[in-house]
């Protein structure tokens, strides 16, 4: 019996490991066709790389940048062959834990060092301090799937409304009032969040909070707060559902909507005509940022109120976090060359079509001082 | 006489004493290593619990990360035992009822059969459950859910109010599928075990096929299907992934199970570790800690059942 029993389970471990095995190779093929369009721009930019020390160079950090350092890698690997750079998209909290910790060069956060976290990375930097760079930018968009409806405006107030819960039909009178030529069936709205902690949840709660106070009392973080509507699991768990349910909404990079071909939001923000969530116009919003970081770090305070036209404000902005002084000694070389290839016009000009913004001109030219001055 | 003086005695005591080592050594390891997980749990746990401005078991919010940090188990602790109770009431039936056809109505092919696919539902991992619930199931039992607020939403317990299923009942009904093989496959073995003397001895005053399973077959696993159960509420209470895929969380508890909300344990560590800050980590931790509890003392209640009724003593080695 027993000798059956694992002759079957055999034959099933077969099995399984036949598919998975199908669908790794599926799955390489697939990211190879997405790379190869790519191929030659890649050896142009490749030859602009200065490179570094050979070095093994470890991130981790925000996952919001895998798609955007997975191209950057790929580039400057084939320029400089001798470095090789590992980041892993374990989550900015997660990231920066390990870059307090020592165990890697630089992290990669979607939100800006806090104070205590400044405090603790003196231990580790042992000269200087953990410093915050803006690297890519990228627009949040608000995806919705109402059957009839593929123009929606919507502004700050609405769409805190709805996402507390306060606006339950999608066709209320304050819809309505922003929409008149649209046909707003009385469906009930089906609001969907990340039931993971997230930047992305942080980003946009900070938006509606500094955009509609009225409308969203509650404090912006990284874990949801609004009453009501739907949790999901990451951006593709808020793309699946919102595809699956009519009368849903939700948020997602904007990546997750093009990709799923999901219609987004335009939003009402003041401006003569309502804006609509492209790399372009997030590039614009981030050029109303504030640096309020000290002396190196260039931490951005973003303005969600702008009424500058076709500025998009809902946007997050992730940095790369590395010190200022006492970096680790047998990366620093690699870690400068690597991050200035990220910030050079070529580097930032890789991510457009990726759904990632460019970091407009006058900031990354401080973040390009910055990155020299590193030791 | 070869007994007090065997030739081979030097070789057998060293073997002895090699194996007598080895068996000794696994059983401290096991011990070495729950202690070892148990002392960072706790360790860990009481950083963050003393930090907590909230009540750790009383408090419907998780803002663990939060300045002062926020957070209690009991949402969690709700959702837990309630998404693995249903499993249980839902799974431990058929999976019974899967057993005794294999090991007693079944032709030997079709049991044969049968046992392959049962072993194959076991080798799926957690996060192909998970897609197929999301993707599938959620979808699909919007039909179920106003049919079970229509006859039976006056209790309260399944009312219903549209939008897409993903409530604690339908993790329930997920983890009942994932725990189907375990327990089926465990009772199967301990129903074949049943003596055949009994079974004959039932047949020959003239007892029908089920007579004999009431009379001889089910007496005699009892404790068996029981242990079977426990593995399966162990898998439930742990699950992870396809919890997190499925359910909408949310910290509160909803008088209907068909509401969407609610959590886990292992569903909000997988939730929050990702982003937590060394606080929240700790917190999850103590909750982490919660669950380990909570399984010791449904393993220990299970201990107690068996130990009651030992006629059946391979479940209590």
């Amino acid at each position: 019996m027993k000798l059956q029993r694992t002759n079957r389970l055999r034959a099933a471990a077969v099995g399984a490991l036949a598919v998975s095995g199908a669908l790794v190779l599926s799955a390489c093929g697939s990211d190879n066709n997405s790379g190869g369009s790519g191929g030659e721009s890649t050896s142009k930019a490749a030859s602009n790389i200065k490179c570094g020390e050979d070095a093994n160079l470890l991130a981790s950090g925000s996952s919001a940048q895998k798609n955007a350092m997975d191209i950057w890698t790929q580039t400057y690997q084939s320029a400089c062959s001798g470095t090789q750079i590992n980041y892993k998209p374990t989550g900015s909290g997660a990231g920066i834990q390990e870059f307090l910790q020592g165990k890697t060069a630089f992290a990669g956060s979607d939100s800006a060092l806090k104070p205590e976290e400044v405090a603790q990375s003196k231990k580790v930097c042992k000269s200087g301090q953990g410093i915050d760079l803006p690297m890519v930018g990228g627009p949040v968009a608000v995806t919705y799937n109402v059957s009839g409806v593929d123009d929606l405006v919507l502004d700050a107030e609405t769409l805190g409304k709805i996402f507390d819960s306060e606006i339950t039909k999608w066709n209320d009178p304050e819809i309505k009032k922003l929409n008149p030529d649209a046909k707003l069936p009385g469906t009930k709205i089906q609001a969907f969040h990340r039931s993971d902690e997230s930047g992305t949840t942080d980003n946009f709660t900070k938006y509606l909070n500094s955009a509609a106070p009225s409308a969203w009392k509650h404090e912006p973080a990284k874990a949801w707060a609004g009453k009501g509507g739907q949790g999901a699991d990451g951006s593709s768990g808020i793309a699946t559902n919102v595809k699956q349910n009519d009368g849903a909404i939700g948020y997602v990079e904007l990546s997750y909507a093009t990709g799923n071909d999901l219609n987004s939001v335009k939003l009402d923000t003041g401006a003569s005509e309502p804006v609509e969530a492209t790399t372009d116009n997030a590039s614009k919003a981030i050029a109303d940022a504030k640096v309020t970081g000290k002396g190196k770090d260039l931490a951005l305070e973003l303005n969600y109120k702008t009424k500058t036209e076709g500025a998009y404000p809902i946007v997050l902005v992730t940095y790369e976090i590395a010190c200022d002084k006492g970096n680790k000694k047998d990366s620093l070389d690699a870690m400068k060359s690597f991050l200035t290839y990220t910030a050079s016009e070529d580097g930032q000009k890789a991510l457009g079509d990726k759904g990632y913004a460019p970091i407009p001109d006058e900031i990354i030219a401080k973040v390009r001082t910055t990155i020299d001055s590193l030791s | 006489m070869a007994i007090e003086n065997p030739p081979t005695q030097g070789a057998a005591r060293k073997g002895d004493r090699i194996f007598l080592g080895l068996s000794r050594g696994s059983g401290i390891a096991l011990l070495v290593i729950m202690a070892a997980i148990a002392v960072f749990l706790t360790w860990r746990a009481a950083l963050a619990i003393s930090a907590d401005e909230g009540n750790f078991l009383t408090t419907f919010e998780w803002d663990a990360n939060g300045d002062p940090p926020v957070f209690g188990i009991a949402v969690l602790a709700f959702g837990t035992v309630v998404s693995s109770i249903i499993a249980m009431v839902l799974a431990v039936p058929v999976a019974v009822g899967i057993a005794l056809f294999i090991s007693h109505y079944a032709p030997r092919k079709m049991a044969t059969t049968l046992g392959y696919v049962v072993d194959l539902l076991a080798a799926v991992p957690s996060i192909v459950y998970g897609l197929w619930g999301a993707l599938f199931l959620v979808p699909h039992l919007t039909g179920l859910y106003e049919w079970l607020d229509q006859f039976l939403g006056w209790t309260g317990l399944f009312a219903y109010e549209g939008g897409a299923a993903r409530s604690l009942f339908t993790v329930g009904i997920l983890l009942a599928i994932m725990i189907l093989p375990i327990v089926t496959n465990v009772s199967r073995e301990v129903f074949r075990q049943a003596p055949k003397m009994h079974e004959e001895a039932a047949l020959a005053l003239g007892a029908t096929r089920w007579e004999v399973i009431r009379i001889s077959v089910l007496p005699f696993g009892r404790s068996g299907v029981i242990s079977a159960s426990m593995l399966g509420l162990g898998r439930a209470l742990g699950e992870t992934m396809a919890v997190a895929t499925v359910l909408s969380p949310s910290f509160l508890i909803s008088a209907s199970l068909l509401d969407p909300g609610g959590g886990t344990f292992a569903q909000n560590i997988a939730a929050g570790f990702k982003e937590a800050g060394s606080m929240g980590r700790d917190a999850l931790i103590a909750s982490g800690l919660v669950l380990f509890v909570i399984t010791l003392l449904v393993n220990g209640a299970a201990r107690l059942i068996i130990a009651r009724r030992k006629e059946y003593s391979g479940a209590n080695a």
